[in-house]
């Protein structure tokens, strides 16, 4: 990761949705008085949400006003944490795992998908479908490869695979968040090896039978 | 008191003692560049780790570690420290090793060279040569200001500078973005600094990256001749050092005073530098036709002679400066008393002080270090985040200490702490002086407070009700037990010192306001004085080095010393008596004031008893002994100031002295860096105004 700057095009104004500000009140009050700039984060990261997924100047504006926090030590948090966007992305931003069992487990290919079929980290593609970006262990070292994508993480991955992934995405078909392969969660792929006596056969654990069950919407909303 | 043995030798210190000041107080040294004994602990640079037996196997920083938290030994033994063991020296060259990997080697072309603590500490723990054969990074300049220039990429983030604007301004401006090593020291989107000692934050980088602007590539530190002064700009008499180079006077940096201003100085203080060598007044000028024109010694003491000598002597009135120093006073004192009139004042704002009430009526009797042993506060029309930054940052550090109730009555204002507005007008101070009827809860407070502080600055006291608002806060700052709470803060340097003398009006004698009048004097000698402004009629000679608003009325000019030209005592608002040396000589024909005195009472026909500063001096004394003892506050009688005598109060509410922090003083409207300063702050506040 580079230096992180504010984007240069930055909208006027930003204001939380009363939804949004509502939920905000209620994260503040688990804070002592006094205390509620413990609540910068949360308040950041719904500010976020709403703002297609990445920060503006007069977010952190706004959040520092509400917090009672000066400017610059809002601005060091949003600039400290790699999932806060000062930038915009896509409708998708890809947040893909580079570190060391995703490298050793293939996410070069991963990456070089990323930058033939979108483009070049941090810049949204020409319909602002798409954005990438490669960040540290996302803790889902033993389905790796994986990315997130938006709030989903989507594992197992190969080329193939993810390219079909960002195909199914484009076409706003839905996709199966999780690994890509088969697996269930983090079971063995091809089924258990141990304690079958007692998981597997009874529907509870192991492969599913019905793929198509899973299938689910990716991220309607963001 | 727990034992600890450093380097083989067994002694005692304080439990919350850190393992660094232990260290130091065994006689070793720690080299250390985040670690600031006035700050909070960061713990984040590394350098001063040291070892220890008993705890873990590794290196400690012996900053961020108390010795109450170290182990004894299997027997019970005291912990062990060492701090120059091999490991100890390993582990900091390793340290070193890391902090130069990415510092520019640019030593020959940094301003810092020659005064860098990473120079001096690389001497020591440096390796020769770098093993690093990466490409560095480079991190882009910010803008932070006008009185700080930054050079990035020497940055080491020890983050002193982020905790100093935080923890001491209480403006936070600084903060550190990013992370790792993409980190970066900045302010809030480049903006300027708010704070009014932002300064201090060039002396605290340990490194070339924060260094002051104004001074930018202008002198190497061992070119300076270092000389110990005292500052004018507030009247707080904060330590200086002036460092001049030949003639001229390069920087002015702070000394350690813990009494009053620890180690902080203001940046008028510290940048009004380039004000002493503009607008300078260096030979004597004589009014012809309406204009000024050069004119030898002999000819302007001729011209105020003539005019002299027609007046009659309570035609003739003196009015002293806010920059002056005692001895300057003194000598026309003396010239006034020789000439037989009473018309003398150094209150050219028309404060309602008198040195007939006593000292302990005009001074700030709780004494600068007695803030952090006071228990309540009220400001009464001032602002004493201009009216003395430094002070107002050890208020700043008591409110921090907690349990510090404070209120305010005037102008309401950011004073970097939080405090209970009362209202603007003097009747507040009536109410509260009266709770027991009014019910005002402050009131209460401060009644029940064992040690309160009542703040008084001049905007409340150069007022025709003056007087009764100075009997009103006396009473509620009268002495209980061993504490007098009433704190007069003034605004001018020279002030406690001209009421120490008594260069105020004589029975019969008129005070400034009433000199400056039209047809109330022939003559008026103003010392200095450039806040008052003379109405016609009067012949006007100035004394004085800057060509400010006393110049620009003046018939005659006599060409002064500026502070740092001239020895001088000076008496700060709590009563300290301080002198300062000479740095540098004053230019052209400008001669030391008193010396000017001297020299026209000669040719008034009137010669003063003294032929030299020390003569001066023991005339001083003879009068005034207290201004002999340097250093020191004299004792003052506080038992008066319960019934001092009081007056009807005014309307109107109470207003600080001072408008403009930056251009306070005729020094200060010379420097062009003051006057950028003054420029920014005035956009902000128009800024601030229109949202």
């Amino acid at each position: 990761m580079s230096t992180r700057r504010l984007a240069e095009n930055q909208p006027e104004s930003f204001e939380f949705t009363p939804e949004n500000r509502a939920w905000l009140d209620a994260q503040i009050a688990k804070y002592p008085p006094g205390r509620q700039q413990s609540a910068v984060i949360p308040a950041l990261w719904k500010a976020q949400k709403q703002h297609d997924y990445w920060l503006p100047q007069k977010a952190i504006e706004k959040v520092a006003d509400i917090l009672g926090m000066p400017y610059i030590r809002v601005l060091e948090v949003a600039t400290f944490y790699s999932m806060f966007n000062l930038e915009p992305v896509g409708k998708y931003f890809v947040q893909l795992c580079g570190t060391t069992p995703c490298l050793l487990r293939g996410a070069d290919a991963i990456i070089r998908v990323c930058q033939e079929r979108i483009g070049p980290q941090r810049q949204v593609t020409g319909d602002g479908m798409f954005s990438w970006a490669e960040v540290e262990c996302l803790g889902a070292c033993c389905n790796a490869p994986m990315v997130q994508i938006n709030d989903d993480y989507y594992e197992d991955l190969d080329a193939a695979s993810f390219s079909k992934l960002l195909d199914d995405l484009a076409a706003g078909r839905p996709t199966h968040i999780g690994p890509q392969n088969g697996r269930l969660r983090s079971e063995p792929f091809g089924g258990l090896t141990s304690l079958t006596e007692f998981y597997g056969a009874d529907g509870k654990s192991g492969p599913l039978s019905d793929m198509n069950a899973a299938h689910q919407p990716a991220c309607p909303e963001k | 008191m727990t034992k600890i043995i450093v380097d083989g030798a067994e002694l005692d210190v304080p439990p919350e003692y850190t393992v660094l000041q232990a260290c130091e107080a065994a006689g070793k040294e720690i080299p250390r560049f985040c670690y600031h004994e006035r700050l909070s602990i960061a713990g984040n640079c590394r350098m001063c780790l040291v070892e220890v037996k008993g705890g873990p196997p590794k290196p400690m920083a012996s900053c961020a570690n108390s010795v109450r938290d170290l182990r004894p030994g299997p027997n019970g033994e005291p912990p062990v420290v060492l701090t120059n063991s091999p490991m100890v020296k390993k582990a900091r060259e390793g340290v070193m090793e890391f902090l130069l990997i990415n510092h520019p080697l640019d030593c020959p072309i940094c301003d810092q060279g020659g005064e860098c603590d990473l120079q001096d500490q690389a001497l020591a723990y440096g390796r020769d040569r770098s093993r690093y054969a990466e490409s560095k990074h480079a991190v882009d300049n910010k803008y932070i200001g006008p009185l700080v220039k930054t050079e990035m990429t020497r940055c080491i983030h020890c983050t002193r500078c982020v905790r100093f604007t935080a923890e001491i301004c209480g403006t936070s401006d600084m903060g550190m973005i990013g992370r790792g090593e993409d980190s970066e020291i900045t302010t809030y989107l480049q903006q300027a600094m708010t704070s009014e000692l932002q300064g201090n934050v060039a002396d605290l980088c340990p490194v070339g990256a924060l260094l002051p602007k104004p001074q930018n590539f202008r002198a190497r530190p061992w070119e300076y001749n270092k000389i110990p002064g005292v500052d004018v700009m507030d009247a707080l008499g904060s330590a200086i050092r002036i460092d001049t180079r030949g003639r001229e006077v390069m920087r002015i940096l702070p000394r350690v005073n813990e009494a009053v201003n620890e180690e902080w100085i203001s940046d008028k203080t510290r940048q009004v530098v380039d004000g002493l060598k503009t607008q300078r007044l260096d030979r004597p000028f004589v009014r012809e036709n309406g204009k000024l024109r050069p004119a030898t010694w002999q000819q302007a003491f001729a011209a105020v002679a003539a005019k002299v000598k027609a007046a009659a002597a309570n035609k003739i009135g003196f009015i002293g400066g806010d920059l002056c120093a005692v001895e300057d006073l003194f000598a026309a004192k003396s010239l006034a008393e020789a000439l037989g009139t009473r018309n003398i004042d150094a209150r050219q704002d028309g404060a309602r002080l008198d040195p007939a009430l006593g000292r302990a009526s005009y001074i700030f009797n709780p004494t600068v270090e007695g803030i952090d042993r006071a228990d309540a506060l009220l400001i009464v029309g001032s602002n004493p985040r201009w009216e003395s930054p430094v002070l107002n940052a050890r208020i700043r550090r008591r409110w921090r200490a907690g349990n510090f109730p404070i209120a305010l009555i005037g102008e309401p204002f950011d004073l970097t702490y939080s405090y209970d507005y009362l209202g603007a007008g003097p009747e507040v101070l009536a109410k509260i002086a009266n709770y027991q009827e009014s019910g005002e809860g402050f009131g209460e407070t401060l009644a029940k407070a064992e040690r309160p502080l009542i703040l008084v600055g001049q905007g409340a006291l150069a007022r025709d009700d003056g007087s009764a608002i100075l009997a009103l806060a006396a009473k509620l700052g009268a002495p209980k037990g061993d504490w007098t709470g009433l704190a007069v803060l003034h605004t001018a340097a020279s002030r406690v010192g001209a009421l120490d003398i008594g260069f105020v009006p004589g029975a019969g004698g008129l005070d400034a306001q009433a000199m400056a009048k039209a047809g109330a004097q022939d003559v008026v000698f103003l010392v200095g004085a450039d806040e008052i402004a003379v109405e016609p009629g009067a012949f006007v000679v100035y004394i004085g080095s800057h060509g400010d608003r006393g110049a620009h009325r003046a018939d005659v000019i006599l060409p002064g010393a500026a502070y740092t030209e001239k020895s001088g005592t000076y008496v700060n608002t709590e009563g300290r008596v301080q002198m300062s040396d000479r740095a540098a000589f004053p230019p052209g024909e400008a001669r030391e004031d008193w010396a000017i005195f001297r020299a026209l009472s000669a040719s008034l026909g009137k010669p003063l008893p003294f032929d030299s500063l020390a003569q001066l001096r023991g005339k001083l004394y003879a009068s005034c002994p207290w201004l002999g003892a340097i250093d020191a506050i004299p004792a003052t009688d506080a038992a008066g100031l319960a019934s001092l005598p009081g007056g009807e109060l005014g309307q109107g509410a109470l207003v600080s002295a001072i408008s403009d922090f930056y251009l306070t003083n005729p020094i200060a409207r010379a420097s062009r860096v003051m006057g950028e300063c003054s420029a920014l702050a005035k956009a902000r506040r128009t800024a601030q105004a229109a949202e």
